[in-house]
C-alpha cells in the first residue's frame, strides 16, 4: 500500500507520493553513486617515486550520494507540489509596472555604473578600491562591450559566430605590436586596431558566406583556433607562448599615469596613485561599451540594420526582396570584429601585457553564452548577463569565508569555470530564450507593443 | 616510402581514435540535429575512467595479465561513460528538446566546461602518466636503416576498433532499437505515431556515443599513456571535422573522415610542421564545410521555402 500524504488542496494532482519519492530519491542517489564513483571515489595522486597511484575518498563520495538524495526528496515532496500549485498564466504581455521600470531603469543604469567609481571609493576605502574597480567594473564592462559587439553578429544578424574572440584577439596584438614597434600613441591605434579587426572580419566572412547555423559556428570556431595557433607558432612575430610584455599605455591625453613630473598625478596637484590610471581605464571602457550600444541602437534604425534583422528572419524572402546578402553579412561580420578591436587594443593597454592564453575558445564561448544567456538582440539583458557571469565568477574569489566552513585547504576558486558552466547549463533549462524574452520592435507604426522572444527567429545563418 | 608507410600506420590508428569519437557527432547530429559540444569532454572523462580502472586493477585487485585488465578497463570505462552521457542527456539536454535552436548548444557548451572543469578539481589540473601497457612491436622491413614497424597497441586499436564497429553497424542496421534509431532520424514525429519511444531511443544514441567515446578514451589512454583534464577539446574538434568530412549523419562517412583527418595529420606533421599540425585539421574543417558541405557521403540539405 503506498502512503499517501495529503499537502493541502483536494485535486488529485497535489497529492504528494511519498513512497514514489522516496523511491525516486533512492534511484538519484543511486545514480550518482555510478556517477562520481570513478572520479570522486578514487584519486589518482602522484607518490614520492613519481608512480601513479589511486587512493580513495569515500567520506566524500557518500556524502555527495547522500546531498544528491536528499536533494531529490525535497524536490518531489516540497518543489514540485509548490509547482504545480502554482497558477499557470499564459505569458502575459509586457504589464504596466514592467514598462514604467523599463522605461527608468536604463537612465538608472547608465547613471549608476557612471557614479561607480566614486561608490566604491566612497564604501571601500581609497586602497581597496582599485581592486573592486579593476576586477569587477572594468573586466565585466570588457565582457558586456564584447557582448554587445557580437550582439550585432548574433543577435542582429543571425549569424552564430563562434570564434569571435580571434578578432578581440586581432585587436589586441594590433595594439601590442604597432605600439611597440613604431610608438604610435593609444588614442591613434584605437581606430586603427578597430580598422584592421573589422578587415579581418571581412576576410573571414568572406568563405563562410554559404554557411548557416551550426555550420557556420563550427567554422568560425576553426578560423578562431588557427588564429590562436599561428599566434602560438609565429614566434618572430609575437613571441608564441611567452606573449609580449611591456606594452604603452593610454595616456590622458599625453599625460602619463605615473609618478614622474609631467605625470597625471603631479600636473593635476594630486598625490601620486594607481587608482587613477584604474579609474580613467573605467571611464575609457564604459564610454567604449556606451557607443557599441549607441551605434548599434542608431543602426538598428538604418537600412543595412533592418536588413541585418531581416537576414535573421528569413534569408531566402530577404534575397527575393532584393536585399544584398552578402554585403549585409559582411558589414555585420565587419561590424561586430570592429568593436572586438577595439575592446582588444583597450585589453592589450590595461593590461600591458598579452599572451595566446587570454584569447582561447573558451573566451567565445564565454561572449556567446553571455549574448544568448541574456536573450539574444537585447541590449539590457547582454548587460545583465555579463554582470551575472562575469561578476558571478570573479566574486568566487572574494569568498575567503567560505573557509572556515570547508577548511582552510578550500580554494573557492577551482570552483570558478564549474559553476560558470553550470550556471549556462541551469539558465538555458530555465530560460531558453535568455534572461530578457521580451523585445522591443525596431519600428514602431501605431503604438508601443513589446515582442516575445519565441517570435523572432534565432537566425539561420 | 618507408616513412610514408610508417606515418600510414600511426595516421590510420590516431584515425580510428577520431572515428569512433566521430560517430558520437555523428549519430547524435542525425538523430537531434545538435552539435555535442561535450562530446570531446565525455571522451575526456571517459579516458580518466579507463585510467582509475586500470590502476584499481592493478593495484587494488592484483591483476597482472595484459588482456584480462585491458578488456576489463574497456568494459568499465564503457559502462560508466554510458552512465555520464545518458545522465547529462537527461538533465541538460532533454528539457531543451524543441526548444529555441541555439539553447542545446549552449547547453552542451556549458556541459562542456563542467566536465572539463569538474576533472580538472576531482583529479587535480596536473597531466597523470602510467607506465606502457602494452609494449613491443612488429618489424615489417627496413630499408636505409629505417625500420617500418606496427606495434601491439597499434594493433590493438587496429583490432579493437574494427570489431566494436561490426558490433555496432550490426545494431544500428539489424536491430530493433537501430530501426527506431533510423525512424526518428527521419520524422520524430511520425515514428512517435508508430509505437516507437523517441525519448528512449534518443538516450539510447547518447549511451552508444558514449560507449564508443569510451573505447576511443581507453585506446587514447593505451596508445599515448598520458590524459589531462584539458585533452578532450582539440580531439573533440577533430572528430567533429572527421564526422564533417565524412558527410554528418552517415555512419561509415564517420570513420572514413575520421581515418582521413588521423591521414592529413600524421602526413602533415611528417612533411610539413608539427606545429601546425592543428591548423591542417581546423583548415579541412573549414575548406570542406564550404566546398562540400554535405561531406563525401552526406545527403546534400536542400532548403524548401
Amino acid at each position: 500500500m503506498s502512503k499517501r500524504s495529503d499537502m493541502g488542496g483536494d485535486a488529485p494532482g497535489m497529492r504528494v507520493d511519498t513512497v514514489r519519492a522516496l523511491r525516486d530519491a533512492a534511484v538519484t542517489a543511486l545514480l550518482a553513486f555510478g556517477l562520481f564513483l570513478p572520479l570522486i571515489g578514487f584519486q589518482t595522486v602522484t607518490d614520492v617515486r613519481n608512480d601513479l597511484i589511486l587512493t580513495t575518498r569515500w567520506p566524500l563520495l557518500f556524502s555527495i550520494v547522500v546531498i544528491v538524495g536528499i536533494g531529490r526528496l525535497a524536490y518531489s515532496l516540497v518543489v514540485e507540489p509548490w509547482l504545480r500549485q502554482r497558477p499557470r498564466l499564459p505569458v502575459a504581455p509586457m504589464s504596466a509596472w514592467r514598462t514604467q521600470v523599463g522605461k527608468w531603469f536604463t537612465p538608472f543604469a547608465i547613471g549608476f555604473v557612471i557614479a561607480y567609481p566614486a561608490i566604491v571609493l566612497a564604501t571601500a576605502g581609497f586602497g581597496r578600491a582599485v581592486k573592486w574597480i579593476d576586477n569587477f567594473g572594468i573586466q565585466i564592462l570588457i565582457y558586456v562591450m564584447l557582448g554587445w559587439g557580437l550582439n550585432i553578429v548574433v543577435g542582429l544578424a543571425g549569424l552564430l559566430d563562434l570564434g569571435y574572440v580571434a578578432f578581440y584577439a586581432v585587436g589586441a596584438y594590433s595594439y601590442a605590436l604597432l605600439a611597440k614597434t613604431f610608438g604610435f600613441s593609444f588614442w591613434i591605434l584605437l581606430p586603427l586596431s578597430g580598422i584592421l579587426a573589422s578587415f579581418w572580419g571581412i576576410l573571414l566572412g568572406f568563405p563562410v558566406l554559404r554557411l548557416r547555423g551550426d555550420y557556420l559556428a563550427i567554422v568560425t570556431l576553426a578560423f578562431g583556433e588557427i588564429i590562436r595557433i599561428v599566434l602560438i607558432n609565429w614566434v618572430d612575430l609575437t613571441n608564441g607562448y611567452a606573449g609580449i610584455t611591456g606594452i604603452p599605455r593610454p595616456t590622458f591625453f599625453g599625460i602619463p599615469f605615473n609618478s614622474d613630473d609631467d605625470g597625471f598625478a603631479a600636473v593635476f596637484g594630486l598625490e601620486f596613485s594607481p587608482i587613477y590610471r584604474t579609474i580613467f581605464l573605467y571611464y575609457l571602457i564604459l564610454a567604449l561599451a556606451l557607443l557599441t550600444a549607441f551605434v548599434t541602437v542608431r543602426l538598428r534604425r538604418l537600412p543595412v540594420g533592418r536588413a541585418w534583422e531581416a537576414l535573421r528572419e528569413d534569408e531566402i524572402a530577404c534575397r527575393s526582396l532584393g536585399i544584398n546578402t552578402t554585403n549585409t553579412k559582411l558589414t555585420a561580420f565587419a561590424m561586430g570584429a570592429m568593436f572586438a578591436g577595439f575592446a582588444g587594443s583597450f585589453f592589450a593597454a590595461r593590461q600591458g601585457f598579452i599572451s595566446p592564453d587570454s584569447f582561447t575558445f573558451l573566451e567565445s564561448a564565454t561572449i556567446l553564452s553571455i549574448v544568448v544567456l541574456g536573450g539574444m538582440g537585447s541590449q539590457i539583458g547582454v548587460a545583465i548577463a555579463a554582470i551575472a557571469m562575469i561578476g558571478g565568477t570573479e566574486i568566487m574569489r572574494e569568498l575567503d569565508f567560505l573557509k572556515l566552513i570547508f577548511g582552510t585547504t578550500f580554494d573557492p576558486t577551482q570552483y570558478r569555470m564549474l559553476l560558470f558552466g553550470l550556471a549556462m547549463v541551469l539558465i538555458m533549462i530555465w530560460r531558453p530564450r535568455g534572461l530578457i524574452a521580451t523585445r522591443e520592435p525596431s519600428i514602431i507604426l501605431k503604438e508601443r507593443k513589446a515582442i516575445g522572444a519565441d517570435l523572432v527567429k534565432e537566425g539561420h545563418g | 616510402m618507408e616513412v610514408f608507410l610508417q606515418q600510414l600506420i600511426n595516421g590510420i590508428t590516431l584515425g580510428s581514435i577520431y572515428g569512433l569519437i566521430a560517430i558520437g557527432y555523428t549519430m547524435v547530429f542525425g538523430i537531434i540535429g545538435m552539435v555535442n559540444f561535450a562530446h570531446g569532454d565525455v571522451f575526456m572523462v571517459s579516458a580518466f575512467i579507463a585510467l582509475v580502472a586500470f590502476l584499481f586493477l592493478v593495484s587494488f585487485l592484483g591483476i597482472s595479465s595484459i588482456a584480462l585488465s585491458l578488456f576489463l578497463v574497456l568494459i568499465v570505462a564503457m559502462l560508466f561513460t554510458s552512465l555520464v552521457n545518458w545522465t547529462i542527456e537527461r538533465l541538460a539536454y532533454r528539457p531543451l528538446r524543441g526548444s529555441f535552436r541555439l539553447a542545446p548548444l549552449i547547453s552542451a557548451i556549458g556541459m562542456s566546461i563542467v566536465l572539463s572543469n569538474f576533472v580538472q578539481v576531482a583529479q587535480g589540473p596536473r597531466n597523470k602518466s602510467i607506465p606502457p601497457m602494452v609494449q613491443g612491436e612488429f618489424v615489417l622491413f627496413t630499408k636505409n636503416d629505417y625500420p617500418v614497424t606496427l606495434s601491439f597497441k597499434q594493433l590493438i586499436i587496429w583490432i579493437v576498433t574494427a570489431v566494436l564497429l561490426a558490433c555496432f553497424w550490426y545494431l544500428v542496421s539489424k536491430t530493433r532499437l537501430g530501426r527506431a534509431q533510423r525512424a526518428c532520424e527521419q520524422d520524430q514525429k511520425m515514428a512517435a505515431l508508430v509505437g516507437v519511444d523517441v525519448d528512449r531511443t534518443i538516450s539510447m544514441t547518447f549511451v552508444i556515443a558514449a560507449a564508443l567515446a569510451a573505447v576511443a578514451g581507453t585506446m587514447y589512454l593505451m596508445y599515448y599513456g598520458v590524459v589531462s583534464f584539458s585533452d578532450g577539446f582539440v580531439p573533440g574538434v577533430k572528430a567533429f571535422t572527421a564526422a564533417v568530412l565524412g558527410g554528418i549523419g552517415s555512419l561509415p562517412g564517420a570513420v572514413i573522415g575520421g581515418i582521413l583527418i588521423g591521414l592529413i595529420e600524421t602526413m602533415w606533421s611528417a612533411y610539413f610542421s608539427i606545429d601546425y599540425k592543428d591548423v591542417a585539421a581546423f583548415s579541412v574543417l573549414a575548406i570542406t564545410l564550404i566546398f562540400l558541405p554535405q561531406g563525401l557521403f552526406g545527403r546534400p540539405d536542400v532548403e524548401k521555402v
